[in-house]
């Protein structure tokens, strides 16, 4: 709401927009009415495609795309039009574009539903990748996505809309590329991404008990990474573990640890490990999307195995 | 006659530039001195320049895979065009587009597309910015007959006249997705038929008479200005070449008859308009041959503009990613 009170340029589209159907854009339809808040019929292709074409034609859009795994309804437009025209055109597009979604399990949706998305959209350059794990985080990040001239895309966890912290008032922003430190610990990093960051925390809480120090880093960016924070813990703590909600196959993770094991070899002590979800479909029943997602026994035990 | 005689000379210009610009590509291309994919549009020049001459310098156009014609017709500078495809950093995209993703938005140029398709929500979305920023610009989308079976087309039908954005939908139906016969693969004779479907006006244009394409989206653009919302035009052409330069090496068997190439060439779309203008005592012969002349030369300074050019240094490939 600030940001479009900041800039004329500036104005929202996508699925249920204008009733706030997730709450995420409650009360923008009253300020500044359907012009700029602009409900969308339910046509992917077609509404991030008109959110390309605005930006190329001088506007900064906010494009929502209701659940992450409709995005590939509209991939081409993300991936060969958003992403890629500034390059090709030789620098003549501007694309300052920000897609918000939510992604990720909240509890019984099944795999249409529920799915991490971002590591599709990961190898893809052109294109930012921002992954908040709190609401502070979210509004930082979020005004960063809109004043960035790029297109970004934020990944906003289907559980965080019921989180709750204090969120400072005010042009606070969190820049895009860089890491926070959750928690300090000397032990073992655990750099965890959006919903995993407070399931890694309350693991390192009760790990404190055992008097083993778990450092969590939340990236916060995904794409670019913010390798440097996460070098200069690794180098403190010489051990690593990353929990991703992602499928383990291709994740987000893996890219880290690869990145980690080129870069950091000889600050490590042990074997990084990946905590991700299984690389099964997301399933329906409570039970078993638990035992597919990364919980909090999981996570502990890795954190126990790099230790050693 | 409506239009002017200064610029029915315009558009003679356009049209020889762009017949003399295509058949320069597929020499070039033939004789292994251009790289990459070549899609040339040799006769379907008056629906490039029918359209674009209906247009303001400020309205914006995107384009496809089959585009040289359409970005002369706005005003594309032939010999940045050339040098683009000979993949020079003179060319418009420094060498990273290419023939399909030439660009100038300079000129509301906002790029050729190698998606079949993916311009047309992009045009949707570059005519809901003038309409929210009231700038009264008109955005031409121009798409082939293949597009028309993309879902990108029908939901930016649906999102434009919802919206009444002031775009124009152009479908330059060339009679050939590909190496398919449109008619073999489209549920409608007439793609303009489908502007029904989304409540808005859609016709069909001959594709071959440059003025009626002009009359046709000059009304359009008006409609477009006033508020009114989109066009479909469905302009019916024919695509004298094939779907790429040297598909000859590759293809197995025929998808057209010579007769039928034979036909359309009889209707040439540049001698229609010389004839036109002929007969009505507009122009005499000597003006029309005079233009004819510059336009092949300005085609020939554009290959030495292009082979002159440096190529790329290899670390510009980390360039223009992120602003």
């Amino acid at each position: 709401m600030e940001e479009m009170e900041r800039d004329p340029s500036t104005f929202i589209m996508g699925e249920d927009v204008a009733l706030s159907a997730f709450g995420s854009t409650r009360g923008l339809i009253e300020r500044f009415g359907a012009e700029r808040v602009r409900d969308t019929p339910i046509s992917e292709a077609g509404f991030v495609g008109a959110a390309v074409g605005a930006a190329m034609a001088g506007m900064r859009p906010i494009c929502e795309i209701e659940i992450a795994p409709f995005i590939y309804c509209a991939f081409d437009q993300i991936v060969n039009q958003a992403a890629k025209l500034r390059y090709m055109s030789g620098g003549q597009a501007r694309l300052p574009i920000t897609f918000r979604t939510l992604y990720g399990a909240a509890g019984g949706a099944a795999a249409q539903h529920s799915e991490t998305v971002y590591p599709h959209l990961l190898p893809v350059p052109g294109l930012k990748i921002v992954a908040p794990s709190g609401p502070a985080d979210m509004k930082g990040l979020l005004k960063s996505a809109i004043r960035d001239d790029n297109p970004v895309v934020v990944f906003e966890h289907a559980a965080l809309g019921r989180s709750r912290e204090e969120v400072p008032d005010g042009d606070v922003l969190v820049p895009i590329g860089k890491a926070s430190v959750k928690r300090a610990g000397k032990d073992v990093t655990v750099v965890a991404i959006g919903a995993m960051v407070p399931r890694a925390i309350a693991v390192a809480n009760r790990l404190a008990a055992d008097g083993i120090e778990a450092e969590v880093v939340d990236p916060r960016t995904l794409a670019p990474l913010d390798e440097q924070t996460l070098l200069t813990s690794l180098g403190k703590t010489n051990r690593m573990v990353i929990v991703d909600e992602a499928h383990l196959h291709g994740s987000a993770a893996s890219e880290i640890a690869a990145t980690m094991v080129e870069k950091g070899f000889d600050l490590l002590d042990a074997p990084i490990r990946r905590v991700a979800a299984l690389d099964v479909p997301i399933p329906f029943s409570r039970p078993l999307e638990a035992a597919v997602l990364p919980d909090e026994r999981r996570i502990e035990e890795a954190i126990r195995a790099v230790i050693g | 006659m409506d239009i002017g005689k200064e610029l029915v000379l315009e558009m003679y210009r356009k049209m020889h530039r762009i017949r003399n610009f295509e058949q320069k590509i597929k020499d070039l291309t033939t004789a292994g001195e251009i790289p990459g994919f070549a899609h040339v549009s040799i006769g379907e020049e008056a629906t490039a320049v029918g359209v674009c001459s209906a247009l303001r310098p400020t309205d914006r156009i995107t384009s496809t895979h089959r585009g040289h014609g359409h970005l002369i017709a706005k005003g594309g500078d032939v010999a940045r065009m050339m040098a683009e495809i000979y993949g020079k950093r003179t060319g418009y995209c420094k060498g990273k587009g290419g023939s399909m993703h030439i660009a100038d938005f300079s000129l509301g140029i906002l790029g050729a597309n190698g998606i079949v398709g993916g311009g047309i929500p992009i045009a949707t979305g570059s005519a809901l910015a003038a309409k929210l920023a009231k700038t009264g610009e008109v955005t031409a989308c121009f798409f082939g007959d293949g597009a028309a079976n993309e879902g990108t087309f029908h939901e930016s039908l649906n999102l434009a006249s919802i919206w009444k954005l002031p775009v124009i939908y152009i479908c330059e139906n060339n009679g050939f997705g590909e190496f398919t016969p449109t008619a073999a693969v489209t549920s409608v004779k007439d793609i303009a038929v489908r502007a029904k479907g989304y409540d808005i006006p859609g016709y069909v244009v001959d594709g071959n008479d440059v003025f009626e394409v002009y009359r046709h989206t000059s009304e359009a653009a008006a409609r477009a200005r006033a508020g009114e919302g989109p066009t479909l035009l469905e302009c019916k052409t024919y695509r004298w070449e094939g779907h790429v330069v040297g598909e000859g090496a590759f293809i197995s068997g025929k998808y057209r008859t010579e007769e039928e190439v034979a036909r359309w060439k009889a209707r040439c779309p540049i001698i229609a308009l010389e004839k036109a203008v002929l007969e009505s005592g507009m122009l005499k012969r000597d003006e029309l041959d005079r233009v004819a002349q510059q336009a092949r030369e300005e085609v020939e300074a554009a290959v030495q503009f292009a082979r002159q050019s440096p190529l790329p240094e290899p670390s510009e490939a980390n360039e223009d990613l992120w602003i």
